[in-house]
């Protein structure tokens, strides 16, 4: 026997799966969420119940946009769903059957439906020393200020561009850390790209005021926002103590912590283990599933929500989340095809609101060449510690594809699967044949999607029906 | 339309097909490797490794014995060591029941006047796989066996058949097969080739290959689950398998543990796809906990399965056709085919090029599937 049985599973308690299974829920079905976490919120709104209880001051610091996700929080605890925390996902049979774990023990949940929301991941940043202790994401620097109140000690550096690369400065700028420089790669060049795109922000333009304010903020209180479009490399050799600035006039700037942001792309692990249909996004180089408006994919059973589907945002995610809810709801025979398409109006219209920023953004903020085809010597697969020449040696060797290059190079063979270095590897090697991302392709992807415990796998009941 | 000729065309480009294109390029005929996909892509790449003659079906021993022999200088064959550890395989008895079973089988072995398995008692077991748990009472030793890594061996043999002059097609199979005047006439895509000789290493796909020139060959397709640990202190030298339950069981030079079995996942030949099954890799990890009590917070990376066509009789297809005498099958290795590679390449060239090989191949016919309606 399976140990659960449901109408439907949503993986992901972010805004998109949160507001997925609230809705599907509404609708009649019965709904099981799983997240990794201990609480909902997702990243974009970690720990946000928590933090309105016991640290209400720093909802003011974290910003109105993060205070928002309490509201969709309060939903979900009030709806009747199962909600599994502290579940890690390791693997999706293309019956709907998930596989996941609590950490002591593998479990199973058989499904009608599923829904798919495990959001973004930041994109790997492959800079010299980007492998040195006291480097770290700007995204995780901000999970530790949100879920712990932490903030670095000593001196910090940023790098890359993007929304999220002033949003932490400033954030981290008032929880007291000593921020010595924002690098920005961002080009003149990106502006004119992006102006076209201008006009048709403006629905979104609260976005862009608070853009313009971050940036006022950090320079009234002195910290220099400086141009480094060839890149940077991180000064060390124990850990990090500095960024130098790759240039004519190159700087050096010390730091004990350096944060870096290139923007998030979707977490397509899961999907490309399904093996569904997958594109490319030609000015993010990233992949993504393609699905229909309500967030159907290539499978029938399979549903994807939010930035797991292309990066449109926390408001986007969770319209599409409501989208995805009202999708199931008619594909599992609750709703007409007409009440899925009149409930569907308003969540349409916040997600035409909210993604109106996103041609400008992704103009504006283009990943760099520096990041896209490192130097030879720059590290792309951390786990296997291979570098970018590496790989471009094994593609002139003969190594068609990312898949091949595992025979020559054992990249993307570690424990993480290649969720740092597929995008590295699919870009290098495209270049290196002539060919397009698409025509490369990408790692084929196996369970576990995370690692998993020979204890936690022995501890599953093995009654759980064979798919 | 001119179609393309060639001598030889071996369809398949698995350890099979390369070392056969191998052996027949060393005595200076002309080949062409037709690959599907890609060397080694199915099978061949993705398979445990095990180089081992331990509790081979007695029909194999004579095969597997000269492979092994091959195995010990495969430098002076392919230019590299292919990862290559003789470090032995052990398999472990674990309880009294489980001895005399393995006391039997070494018996057996010895009356056919080989002696490469020996029956090691409770010390030299614990001494070879520490850690085992404590009811374990002994084992069958193979020394001189142990493990490669197939996709270092698969890049290897092809690096080295391209050397030798072989020519490959890839990225096409073989869709039809046609007896010409003098030869055969093999369409690939939109292509034609012809070959006066065709050699079938289509390995899951043979018998496909082989209904095309109307023999028919029972063949089960089966994806075998594998699993690799990430990287834990080294323990343990020898591959190990268990005298009664499933389980393959080895340590990389780089520290993962690599766990099979021949457990089945879930096949599906016509989509090239091979997927574990999550339910054999929890009977899998329940297997190794217990053998290895002190493992159980090693954590799995990665799971995957190989396609791997199986014969009723799990022995493979070493054969010429029965249909025509120049038309070959060298297919159906049923999980245990790596081993013999180097040796059923140096067979098959014998077969072509002398007539015979000095092995014993009756085992191997392809008759054998119709002797009995016959």
């Amino acid at each position: 026997m399976s140990e659960q049985a449901c109408d439907v599973v949503v993986i992901g308690a972010g805004p998109a799966g949160m507001r997925a299974a609230v809705t599907a829920a509404n609708e009649g079905l019965s709904v099981t969420l799983i997240d990794e976490q201990t609480e909902a919120g997702g990243q974009i709104y970690r720990a946000v119940a928590r933090v309105a209880r016991t640290r209400p001051a720093d909802l003011t610091l974290l910003g109105p946009e993060y205070a928002a996700g309490g509201d969709i929080v309060l939903e979900l605890d009030a709806a009747d769903i199962t909600v599994l925390h502290g579940h890690t996902v390791w693997q999706i049979s293309q019956d709907g059957t998930v596989w996941c774990s609590d950490g002591t023990k593998a479990k199973s949940i058989t499904a009608r439906f599923v829904i798919m929301a495990s959001g973004a991941q930041e994109r790997p940043v492959p800079v010299p020393g980007w492998t040195l202790p006291g480097v770290m994401t700007a995204g995780a620097a901000q999970i530790l200020l949100k879920s712990a109140a932490m903030v670095p000690d000593g001196p910090v550096a940023l790098y890359g561009s993007g929304p999220l690369l002033l949003l932490v400065a400033d954030q981290l700028l008032s929880a007291g850390a000593d921020i010595r420089v924002v690098a920005e790669t961002t080009t003149f060049k990106d502006y004119l790209n992006a102006a076209p795109h201008l006009l048709g922000a403006l629905p979104a333009s609260k976005y862009l005021k608070k853009g313009i304010a971050l940036r006022r903020h950090l320079k009234a209180a002195g910290v220099p926002i400086i141009k480094a479009p060839n890149g940077v490399s991180i000064e060390g050799t124990e850990r990090a103590t500095g960024l130098r600035i790759i240039g004519k006039h190159g700087q050096t700037f010390e730091a004990e912590t350096i944060l870096l942001q290139q923007g998030v792309v979707p977490n397509t692990q899961a999907s490309w283990q399904l093996r569904l249909d997958h594109a490319w996004h030609a000015a993010q180089h990233y992949w993504y599933p393609t699905t229909d408006r309500f967030g159907a994919t290539s499978l029938a059973n399979v549903f994807i929500a939010g930035d797991g589907a292309g990066i449109f945002g926390a408001e986007a995610a969770a319209a599409a989340g409501a989208l995805a809810g009202l999708g199931v709801a008619h594909a599992a025979g609750n709703i007409s095809a007409a009440a899925r398409d009149q409930k569907a109006l308003p969540f349409i219209a916040l997600h035409k609101k909210a993604a109106a920023i996103r041609p400008l953004l992704d103009h504006l903020f283009p990943p760099p060449a520096h990041i896209l085809v490192p130097d030879d010597a720059t590290i792309i697969c951390r786990c296997e510690e291979i570098t970018a020449g590496q790989v471009r040696d094994a593609a002139k060797l003969g190594a068609p594809g990312p898949n091949q290059l595992k025979a020559f190079l054992r990249a993307g063979m570690g424990p993480c699967q290649g969720r740092m270095c597929g995008l590295s590897v699919v870009e290098i090697m495209a270049r290196a044949h002539g060919k397009s991302p698409a025509e490369i392709g990408a790692y084929r992807i196996r369970p576990p999607l995370k690692p998993l415990s020979l204890a936690e796998l022995a501890a599953m009941d093995d009654d759980t029906p064979t798919p | 339309m001119s179609a393309r000729h060639t001598e030889i065309a071996i369809i398949g480009g698995g350890l099979q097909g390369l070392s056969t294109a191998l052996h027949l390029a060393q005595r200076g005929r002309r080949v062409l490797v037709i690959e599907a996909h890609h060397p080694g892509r199915f099978a061949s790449g993705v398979n445990a490794g095990g180089v081992r003659r331990l509790g081979r079906d007695p029909a194999e021993i004579p095969l597997a014995m000269a492979a092994s022999e091959m195995w010990h200088s495969i430098e002076d064959l392919v230019d590299d060591d292919c990862g290559f550890r003789a470090v032995g395989q052990l398999k472990i008895a674990e309880d009294d029941d489980d001895l005399r079973k393995l006391e039997a089988r070494a018996t057996m072995v010895r009356d056919l006047g080989y002696d490469h398995e020996e029956i090691i008692d409770q010390k030299q077991m614990r001494a070879l796989a520490p850690g085992v748990h404590a009811r374990a009472v002994g084992g069958l030793w193979c020394a001189g066996d142990g493990s490669a890594d197939p996709m270092r061996t698969v890049q290897a043999f092809y690096r080295k058949v391209q050397k030798l002059g072989v020519d490959f097609n890839l990225g096409h199979g073989v869709s039809a097969i046609a007896r010409t005047g003098t030869g055969w006439q093999l369409s690939i895509g939109d292509a034609q080739i012809t070959s006066d000789i065709v050699i079938n290493c289509a390995g899951a796909w043979g018998n496909k290959i082989a209904a095309m020139i109307g023999e028919e060959v029972p063949l089960e397709t089966h994806a075998l689950t594998m699993m690799v640990s990430e990287r834990t202190p080294h323990f343990i030298d020898p591959v190990c398998g268990l005298a009664s339950r499933k389980l393959s069981f080895k340590q990389t030079p780089e520290g993962t543990l690599l766990i099979g079995g021949a457990h089945l996942g879930y096949a599906d030949r016509d989509a090239g796809v091979a997927e574990p099954d999550p339910i054999k890799m929890a009977i899998s990890a329940k297997t190794v906990t217990e053998v290895f009590p002190h493992l159980t917070n090693v954590r799995i990376a990665r799971a995957w399965a190989g396609l791997e066509g199986m014969t009723p009789d799990r022995l493979p297809i070493i054969s010429p056709s029965k249909v025509d005498g120049s038309f070959f099958h060298a297919f159906g290795f049923s999980a245990h085919g790596f081993q013999l590679s180097p040796v059923v390449g140096r067979i098959m060239a014998s077969l072509i090029c002398d007539g015979t090989s000095n092995l014993p191949l009756h085992p191997f016919r392809i008759e054998r599937f119709s002797d009995d309606k016959n």
